[in-house]
Order: structure tokens, then sequence, then C-alpha cells
């Protein structure tokens, strides 16, 4: 019977295909991250080195900081690298992750149009520039994602005493790139990392209105997930990762990192090493 | 009208230059979407048969709720599979989510509805002489099936084509499920999304430019299989 063979040989050829393709090979390490330490373009320099040093692969999740925890609370991933030390601290005291390690840092900017309709620019601080453009009713864009951007927006929100709402305050739901790019598009105010801002600056013409506000310093940490809550993560190669990344080499990487000739990041672990490159 | 124009180019560049990470993208796109195409065509031709030439209660509801299924939308069916693959669903065990074979599961998903209705459909626009003519030769319900099967083989395999379309175009269920990793699973829809979130415009609608010659290769082999077949 024809029909009969050619069944069975579509159905070998589905067998061979899985034994030929990579779906089935080892498994490598897992990290969730945030968006911003992807977009930026740091992750293609920092995870390499390691690559070829240890012989371990690294996928990289870049999701919100908020997925990205839920993702190692779910134990989907062996280690999370993020920006929300609330978040982080809340993580490790759930039990969900064990020897959070600072990374490093940047800080957050208030960018927003050149003519600065709301007067962000004179206000001082980041509450009081939050609550100038409430009051004037300016656009904002908000990530509105639950990632540590948005954590730390709605945090500012709270010790300017306002709850944003109306139509002057739009939720993207969106990562850092697009949010800049929406607010771009429609001149509008937003809260960045300076990270992706610094990496998209020639796509967005809004410049940076209120900076320097210690409210707006942006901690990176990362943590592993706890083998404890979920046996069958790779603790040992997120241990070798995070030894590495707050590490002589990685930190070293991480201080020579710049675009146009300004640096993007700070280490934390080492603050003093010597940048690489 | 810029934008375009360089878009253009540049998909004509990225086409061309063998770089290892595009050349990786479609690779990845390619043989994960067939894989799934291929999965759902084996059980959901069988499916579209028996439903069509099966005479049983409940046919109209089973019709009904393949018709249904064709309007999922892909981000249901990732969110479904996330939580049966998922370290805490049923099947975490086995490590499928940010897989390739996760996403595999959601595109198979995604294809059979199409896959079984439209071979309904191939079948019960076949001559209806030609179950009666089977069944008076004595043949069987399996015989009956595997006749009409190969009578309607040309629009069965349009109906392939059709899954193999939805799910090599398909955005939600591949970044939820595979994850946009990359080297790994980063398919070419994805890879327009994260070049378009980045601002990268031009790279990303060259993706796009790109992904539409590799559906128009397949989908010309194809063609050619299907003109030879009848």
């Amino acid at each position: 019977m024809l029909p009969c063979r050619a069944a069975l040989l579509a159905m070998l050829a589905v067998l061979a295909w899985f034994a030929l393709t990579p779906a089935f090979a080892a498994e490598p390490l897992r990290m969730s991250t945030t968006t911003s330490t992807e977009n930026s373009g740091l992750l293609e320099v920092l995870l390499p080195p390691f690559e070829e040093a240890t012989g371990i692969r690294v996928d990289v999740i870049a999701v919100g900081t908020g997925k990205a925890l839920k993702l190692g609370e779910n134990g989907d991933v062996d280690a999370v690298f993020v920006h929300s030390r609330p978040a982080e601290d809340r993580f490790v005291a759930d039990g969900f992750g064990v020897g959070r390690r600072d990374v490093m840092h940047n800080d957050f900017v208030l960018i927003g149009p050149a003519s600065d309709p709301a007067g962000v620019r004179a206000s001082g601080d980041a509450a009081h520039g939050l609550r100038r453009i409430m009051d004037t009713q300016a656009p904002f864009v908000s990530r509105g994602d639950d990632s540590g951007t948005h954590k730390k927006e709605r945090a500012l929100w709270r010790a300017a005493g306002r709850d944003p709402a109306g139509n002057w305050y739009l939720e993207a739901g969106q990562g850092m790139g697009a949010v800049l790019l929406i607010a771009a598009e429609k001149q509008a105010y937003t809260l960045a990392d300076r990270g992706t801002y610094l990496a998209m600056r020639g796509k967005v013409d809004l410049p940076v209105l209120l900076e320097g506000d210690p409210a707006l310093f942006n901690p990176y940490g990362i943590i592993a997930v706890n083998p404890a809550r979920h046996p069958h993560v790779r603790h040992d190669l997120a241990r070798k990762l995070i030894e590495f990344i707050t590490g002589p080499r990685g930190q070293g990487i991480i201080a020579g990192f710049r675009i146009d000739g300004q640096a993007l990041f700070y280490p934390d672990a080492m603050p003093d090493a010597q940048p690489a490159r | 009208m810029e934008f375009l124009f360089a878009s253009l180019s540049a998909a004509a560049g990225l086409l061309t230059s063998g770089d290892p990470e595009v050349t990786g993208i479609v690779w990845t796109s390619l043989w994960i979407s067939s894989t799934a195409t291929l999965l759902a065509a084996l059980l959901g031709v069988p499916l579209g048969v028996a439903v069509a030439v099966g005479r049983f209660p409940g046919r109209g509801a089973v019709l009904l709720l393949l018709n249904t299924l064709m309007a999922l939308p892909t981000v249901v069916v990732g969110l479904f599979v996330y939580g049966l693959i998922s370290r805490q669903g049923p099947l975490g065990e086995w490590g499928l989510l940010f897989t390739p074979a996760g996403v595999i599961m959601g595109q198979c998903l995604l294809a059979l509805p199409i896959i079984a209705n439209l071979t309904v459909s191939a079948i019960e626009g076949l001559d209806p002489r030609l179950a009666l003519t089977c069944k008076t030769l004595g043949a069987g319900l399996a015989r009956r099936m595997l006749a009409m099967l190969s009578e309607g083989r040309a629009a069965v395999m349009a109906a392939v084509i059709a899954g193999f379309g939805r799910v090599i175009a398909e955005v939600g269920v591949a970044m939820m499920l595979g994850g946009n990793i990359r080297w790994y699973t980063r398919t070419m829809t994805t890879a327009v999304a994260l070049e378009t979130s980045k601002g990268e415009f031009v790279l990303g609608l060259a993706l796009g430019i790109a992904l539409l010659v590799v559906a128009f290769g397949v989908n010309a082999a194809l063609f050619a299989l299907q003109r030879r077949g009848t």
C-alpha cells in the first residue's frame, strides 16, 4: 500500500529531523535580564569572553525586570540580572534567589522636548519635576510594563505625592527602546535609564532635562536562582557567571564599555577595575 | 521613501552577505516552522479527513470548534503552552521552555486547526460519487479515507502551505516560548520585533523582506511539488 509507506517514510523523516537538530543538545546556562542590558549592547561584549573562557553558553532572555524575576521564581532561568533593589531584596527574602551581588550602576534621566513646556529643567529634583508635568498635563510616556524603570517611575510618583492618570499619561507597555521612540514621536516626557538613552541618542531628539538627583540612582544586581527551591537549576554554572561578572575581568569590561566615548555603566563590585579595551 | 529604499538595499545586502548571524536566524526560522508544520500536518490531515468522511454525533460541534480555533491569537497559544512547559507546569521537568522544541509545540497548535479545517473543505469538495464508488466496491473506512486523500491531495497540500504561512509569519509564540535568544531561538520575526524596539527600522524591515524571500522559496518548492503531483 503506497500511502501507508509514504506515511511511514514521513514519520521516519521527522524522527531523523529531530535527531539532527540542536533542540535536544545539552542545555546551556539561562539568564533573564532587563532590556537595558541587552538593548545597550553591553551583553554582547560582556558574555562572549565568559563563554570562551569556560565553554558555557549563556542564553539571554531580555524582558522587563518584573518578568525577569518572575522567570526566576518559576525556575525557568538559572540567574537573573536586573535593576530594582526593592524587588531584588524581596526575591531573595522570599527564598527564590541566593547570593545577590552588586554589579554596576548608572542613573535614570528625565528627558523631554527641548522647549520643556512643563518647566522640568528648573524644578530641581525628580519629584518636583514630575509634579510639574502632571500639573501642566504635558504628555508623559510610561513604560507601564512592571520593568525596573517602571518600578522606579512609580516610586518617584509616590515620592511626588501624585497618582498619574489622564489622557496625558501614556502607558506604553513596551521596552525602553520602544518607549524612547514613542516619546520622541509624541514630543513627550519620559524616564529613561542613561545606558539605553545614550545607545539610542541618534534616534531620539529629546534632551536630558533633569539628572543627578540621588533618587535617580540605578543599581544593577545579579542573583542566582535558589537551587534548594528549584533543584534542576544549574547553580554551579550560575555561580561561575556571577563570579566572572563581578570579578576583575567582567568589571573591567563594564568599566570600558563606551558608546561615542561615553561610559554607560559604572562597576560596583570592584569600583576600581581597570577599563578593558 | 528613502527609508524603504534603504531597507530594500539593506535586505539585499543581508541576504547576499552570508553573515553567520543572519543565516542562522533564517535557518532557525525555517526549521522550527517546517517541523511545526510537518507535525501539525501529520495530526491535522488525518483529523480533517476523518471529520470530512465520518458521520458521528457532535460532528457539527467539532467543525465549529475547529473553525473557532483558527481565530486563536498567537499570544494566547503562547500563554497556554507556557503554562504547560514552564518549570511550574505539568510538563515542566522536560525543560522545553525557551528552546526550539517549545516554539515548535506552540506553532504546531497554531497550524493544526488551519490544516484540519482546510483539509475538511478539500475532502468535502470532492465528487461525492467517489466515496459511493469506493463503498460499493467494498472498501473499508480506512481505504475509503486514503482514496479520498489521494484524490484531494492538491487541496490538502494547499492546506499545509497555509499552515506553514501562518507559523513562519507569527511572532507571539516564537517570542513567548522561544525567548528570542541570540544564536538559539531568535527567528526572523522575533529579530524584526527586537530591531524595531531598538529603533533599527531599516534593519528590521530588511529582515522582514528577507522573510518574504525565504517564504517565497519554500512556497515555490511546495508549488512545484503540488503541480507534479496532479
